[in-house]
């Protein structure tokens, strides 16, 4: 029997096309890829959520490694994250810059209050100013930003333990040995 | 007459500085006429297929803010559109914008209805015309005339036998 090829496009088409979407199923629409990576951390000037008189500026990156981490007292994966945040302040694993993300200064100030505070200082962002400029989708998403303040890495999700022991540690122990 | 002519240009040249800083104020509603161009082409980045002007989501909302705040303050629309899309990426745009990784996507449509006019054109509508036809000679016509002649004669009794057989049927009962 002769086998007739074009016969076979059709077939082939179709294999084709449901490579495509099966690959494309596999991908999580929301996560967008950063377009800050080895970018400078855009410039801010905003206050402190636990002292609204000072701010808080781009300077404070200078000298040292930080993970930068976005989260609202509004956001049900920030608590299942913090434990994990409030272990790396613990064990002085990294400085974390907190950015209070569409919230009120009562309710950051009672969420901290409740859970701990694991940041060493908190921008705080109730009208997505610095969120917008960092390209932030939704919380908690986290960054880590090097000595000289470039942003070189960007979580979106939970940090988990097994997130920072594979992925963000060897990352950031890699930053701290630039100079 | 030196002094005068002085004086003269720099008026001149005073005005065209102050009326582009006149047209950078905009009022507020040619500002939330552009805001709404500009916000009708942004796509909220967390509810995926809806422009920030249409959506309810707070980060939308800021997004919206963020946009008039920006044209306030003399930006123009691809300034605003260009701010986004620096910090969000294309997927902030709704309408893909044309480059090197959206050309398939632009062209794919017009080139597959080309490929699929041509082949058309060269395959499906050529192929009958190859076919070689013959007349048939006027001995092959006579045969062929009897043998349809045949045909309808056989097809005329077989129609009666039916006929016949339904009036029997319709005896019965």
């Amino acid at each position: 029997m002769r086998i007739s090829w074009t016969g076979l496009i059709p077939l082939i088409l179709f294999l084709a096309l449901s490579g495509a979407f099966a690959i494309g199923l596999t991908k999580d629409p929301s996560k967008l890829p950063s377009q800050m990576i080895d970018h400078p951390f855009p410039e801010f000037s905003l206050p402190d959520l636990l002292d609204m008189e000072k701010t808080i500026d781009q300077s404070y990156f200078e000298g040292q490694v930080t993970l930068v981490n976005i989260f609202g007292s509004w956001c049900v994966a920030c608590e299942q994250e913090h434990p994990m945040l409030m272990k790396l302040a613990r064990n002085n694993e990294i400085r974390i810059l907190g950015v209070n993300w569409r919230d009120t200064v009562e309710k950051g100030r009672d969420w901290l209050a409740r859970g701990g505070n694991p940041y060493t200082r908190i921008v705080f962002d109730a009208d997505s100013m610095l969120a917008i400029d960092l390209g932030v989708t939704g919380a908690p998403e986290s960054f880590i930003v090097d000595k000289k303040g470039q942003i070189r890495y960007k979580y979106i999700g939970p940090i988990t333990e097994k997130i920072w022991r594979d992925e963000l540690k060897p990352f950031v122990l890699m930053l701290e040995a630039e100079q | 007459m030196r002094v005068i002519l002085t004086i003269f240009v720099t008026l001149i040249i005073s005005l065209f500085m102050v009326f582009p800083a006149l047209a950078q104020t905009p009022s507020e509603a040619e500002i939330e006429l552009r805001a709404k161009e500009v916000g009708q082409a942004l796509r909220c980045v967390v509810c995926q297929n809806q422009p920030i002007e249409e959506s309810d989501a707070s980060l939308a909302q800021d997004m919206r803010k963020l946009v008039r705040a920006r044209i306030r303050n003399g930006d123009s629309n691809e300034e605003v559109i260009a701010f986004m899309r620096d910090r969000y990426g294309d997927f902030v745009l709704l309408k893909p914008p044309m480059q090197a990784n959206t050309y398939l996507l632009w062209f794919a449509p017009a080139v597959l209805l080309g490929f699929f006019l041509f082949w058309y054109v060269v395959r499906v509508r050529r192929k009958p015309a190859n076919i070689e036809t013959q007349t048939l000679t006027d001995d092959e016509l006579k045969r062929f005339n009897e043998l349809s002649n045949n045909q309808e004669m056989q097809g005329s009794e077989r129609q009666g036998q039916k006929i016949q057989g339904q009036k029997i049927q319709g005896h019965d009962t």
